[in-house]
């Protein structure tokens, strides 16, 4: 299992390449709001969490999908799908 | 052939922009329809300048309109709703031949995936001749209005 700092640099390297605001990417917290902060649009949010998917053999569901706003909501998600595994 | 009103009667278009004439299959997994573009098409007055070509933008827009849009509608039929919000959101596509007026293209279009309301496809356009025309990949959000 990895720690939460592990789970956050996995989370950064999937979100990376949907980013359009390098300055916030840059100084990411568990706040950070991938649609207002990182300026992600809605689509690629919906491929973040088909990469996040991927890379811990997860499924997440519509309602999960619903919160997954943040870096900690996402961390918040990952963490509970992988403990139910 | 089978009708497929119940799809086209939801495209939110009207023209000059509705590019979709018929439906010759749909399900879950994919699309194939067809359009013919009429010799007096806004757009050949000035693409290109006394030699009328369609734009590859206008090939897009009717990859998309068969390809994701009418899929879409189809896979959200289930739902009890009559309007859906649209937005495309991306588009990859590379072109091999021109179209040119009142030629008949078909576009087949395979689902990669619908979920959380994203519907990415591979989309594929070909002539008359059964050439390929263009192809890419092209994705849109489609929502039931009443869950905006």
């Amino acid at each position: 299992m990895q720690t939460k700092e592990e789970l956050i640099e996995t989370l950064k390297k999937i979100v990376k390449p949907y980013v359009q605001d390098e300055q916030a990417f840059e100084n990411v917290t568990e706040d950070t709001d991938f649609i207002k902060d990182l300026k992600i649009n809605s689509a690629n949010l919906v491929d973040i969490a088909l990469d996040v998917e991927e890379a811990y053999d997860i499924e997440i569901d519509n309602e999960s999908m619903e919160q997954m706003l943040t870096v900690g909501s996402a961390i918040e998600i990952i963490t509970k799908k992988l403990a139910e595994k | 052939m089978q009708n497929f009103v119940h799809i086209l009667s939801k495209l939110p278009y009207s023209k000059p922009f509705l590019f979709v004439d018929h439906l010759h299959s749909v399900d879950e997994n994919g699309v194939e329809g067809s359009y013919t573009f009429p010799g007096d098409s806004y757009f050949y007055k000035g693409h290109f300048a006394g030699q009328p070509i369609t734009p590859g933008v206008i090939l897009t827009e009717v990859m998309a309109q068969i390809g994701v849009v009418c899929l879409g509608i189809f896979l959200l039929a289930d739902a009890q709703h009559s309007d859906i919000d649209i937005a495309l959101t991306s588009t990859q596509v590379d072109f091999y031949k021109p179209v040119l007026p009142t030629e008949t293209v078909i576009v087949r279009s395979t689902k990669d995936y619908f979920r959380f309301h994203k519907l990415k496809c591979k989309v594929e356009m070909l002539n008359s001749d059964g050439e390929l025309i263009c192809r890419g990949a092209i994705s849109g959000m489609m929502k039931p209005k009443k869950y905006a």
